[in-house]
């Protein structure tokens, strides 16, 4: 039982890696392929005019620019596998210490958001499948559909014109305050600043899972177990609690495990509105100011995320659900 | 919408099928209304007029104007309609893509299902708005970039369906008789299995739209593709933000407002047209 668990795992682990692979590959591509010339996105038309060609060409061979694409990727994955993943041009320090201070701070939001919105989310989604067709139903229904179809950084910019603008309570960018030393900080100011970025991302992380968990709830409530614990005479709160929750619940978590992927898309765009130093608007940084290392450091780092999200899944699915382990582990 | 109020004024309540129909017939003719009224606004949308600048929104003009006097009303319609367009380019280039990875990953045996799910899932894996910067990137930035950007980006769901409708199918017996029968597998795919995809890729291919545009607007609104002088409505957007603190609330409320109409509608029209294709729902 435990080596075929473990089998499990360790196939599951193998596919990842091999999907960072693919995906360094194809982030290299991308990158290779532009016809944005290196040397004048980052040392400027100005500055390049006035230098030799001597220079020019020592500076050409500096960022590679003159080997061959794939020599360059082998000399970049090597030294990535090292934990060295170059030099950030922006920010003009190692790629991996940028990173590393931007994802503290996005973390911090995006780990508060995901489990609001897959708290809440839940319990909605349950209330309006168990009312379905009534109006708690209507309700939670249409606000999810309305919500899918807002722009994660309009509701951004409306929070921020409510509660910062119009109401003056909460502040209106930055995860700190300005001109304070970052020692002075205090945990209570880190949270007041990213109530609204963490709200934003709650607010639009609902809806995917409410629906879900709506369509399931549904299913459940019309079976004929559900059906038979009725005739049985139980109260509708017992059924939730015995029949409902436990059959939802795994679903839910599974489906809040593979939307790691969204919710770090929300961030990108409501740490752009409320200037919020994360990982999201260095990775904007960086393609505005093209910034090759550091992007394809934050494209790997995420996509690292949204696979560790999936494999968290698959395992979750397979631990509690012996059909899919015996299936081979394909969800 | 005259008809809808001839409609409604009469005592016969309405159907499923007549109300999918109805609404349906809404939003096509509002999107394309937008579309075309935003094609001849362009020009307006562009004017700059320092006497009328800042004005809160008023019945001369319904979204009032900027900080350069431009109408924000002609702006938005630009700006959505070339989000619309967009839409439309992206959804039939990744639809079709959809449908064609999705058969023959289906179709053609093991190892190419497995290239090709493999494919699907590596795309997946890349967070969509930094998969759209690096194609942006890539595209060397500007329009081009957002329109190829969104264009590849959004086949992996559908195609994932897809290939799961074509697995199913392939067990179905009147497929499995084909085959013994002989016919070929292209031949098999092209009469047996499309007809039955049809439905599902029209669908497809609606509900594309909305995400399509949301992704537009989001990364136009990161300042990728077009310059600040384009009425976008992600740079609209982005335009209003520096203005928001002093108090010009409406040149973020209305645009945001149009956008989500929009988004909303092109959901609503696949949800009809899905109803309307689904020959369950006939009697309803």
């Amino acid at each position: 039982m435990l080596k075929k668990n473990l089998l499990f795992a360790g196939k599951n682990l193998i596919r990842m890696f091999l999907l960072l692979f693919a995906v360094s590959i194809a982030t290299f591509a991308l990158v290779a392929v532009s016809p944005i010339d290196p040397l004048q996105a980052n040392v400027g038309q100005a500055a390049l005019g006035s230098m030799s060609e001597e220079q020019k060409e020592k500076l050409r061979s500096y960022w590679g620019a003159d080997t061959p694409p794939v020599e360059r990727y082998v000399n970049w994955a090597k030294a990535a596998l090292r934990g060295d993943f170059g030099t950030s041009l922006l920010y003009r320090q190692p790629v991996m210490n940028v990173i590393g201070v931007k994802l503290a701070n996005s973390l911090f939001l995006m780990g508060l958001a995901w489990v609001i919105s897959g708290l809440l989310g839940f319990v909605l989604g349950v209330i309006a499948g168990v009312y379905k067709g009534r109006w708690p139903d209507r309700l939670i229904k249409g606000y999810s559909l309305v919500i899918a179809s807002t722009p994660a950084f309009w509701l951004a910019l409306l929070l921020l014109l409510f509660f910062g603008v119009w109401l003056k309570v909460l502040p209106i960018g930055l995860s700190v305050p300005i001109g304070v030393e970052a020692a002075g900080v205090t945990f209570f100011q880190r949270v007041r600043h990213a109530i609204l970025p963490a709200l934003t991302l709650s607010i639009t992380g609902i809806s995917n899972i409410t629906l879900h968990t709506r369509e399931k709830m549904i299913e459940i409530m019309d079976s004929d177990y559900v059906l038979f614990a009725r005739a049985r005479g139980e109260k509708t709160g017992k059924i939730i609690f015995h029949h409902g929750l436990r059959n939802v619940l795994l679903p839910a978590m599974t489906l809040q495990f593979a939307s790691i992927s969204e919710i770090i898309g929300g961030s990108v765009l409501v740490e752009q509105v409320f200037s919020y130093p994360g990982l999201g608007q260095a990775a904007v940084a960086a393609g505005t100011g093209s910034d090759v290392p550091l992007l394809m450091g934050i494209t790997l780092i995420t996509a690292a995320m949204v696979f560790l999200g999936n494999f968290a899944a698959n395992l979750l699915y397979g631990a509690v659900d012996p059909r899919i382990r015996r299936g081979g582990g394909k969800v | 919408m005259i008809r809808k109020k001839s409609q409604e004024a009469s005592p016969v309540r309405l159907n499923e099928r007549q109300k999918a129909r109805l609404w349906l017939a809404v939003s096509i003719l509002f999107l394309a209304g937008v579309a075309v009224a935003g094609y001849f606004c362009r020009e307006a949308a562009l004017v700059t007029d320092f006497s009328r600048k800042n004005i809160a929104p008023c019945f001369q003009y319904p979204f009032g104007t900027d900080w350069l006097g431009r109408n924000m009303f002609y702006r938005t319609l630009t700006g959505l309609s070339m989000s619309i367009l967009i839409g439309i380019c992206a959804a039939g280039v990744s639809a079709v893509m959809a449908l064609l990875l999705g058969v023959s990953a289906a179709v053609f045996g093991k190892k190419v299902d497995a290239v090709i799910s493999f494919f699907i899932d590596t795309v997946m894996g890349i967070p969509h708005i930094l998969l759209l910067i690096l194609i942006s990137y890539a595209m060397g930035k500007g329009l081009k970039g957002v329109v190829v950007g969104v264009a590849l980006t959004h086949w992996c769901s559908l195609a994932r369906l897809i290939r799961g409708e074509v697995l199913a199918l392939k067990q179905r017996e009147y497929i499995q008789i084909a085959g013994k029968l002989g016919q070929s597998r292209l031949k098999i795919a092209r009469k047996h299995m499309l007809p039955h995809l049809l439905p599902q890729f029209l669908v497809g291919l609606v509900l594309l739209f909305p995400h399509a545009i949301l992704h537009e607007s989001s990364v136009t609104f990161l300042g990728f593709g077009l310059s600040s002088a384009q009425p976008a409505i992600g740079v609209i957007l982005s335009e209003s933000m520096t203005y928001l603190i002093m108090g010009k609330w409406w040149l973020a409320v209305f645009p945001g407002v149009m956008l989500v109409l929009t988004v909303v509608l092109f959901d609503l029209g696949g949800s009809c047209l899905k109803r309307l294709l689904d020959p369950n729902s006939v009697h309803q």
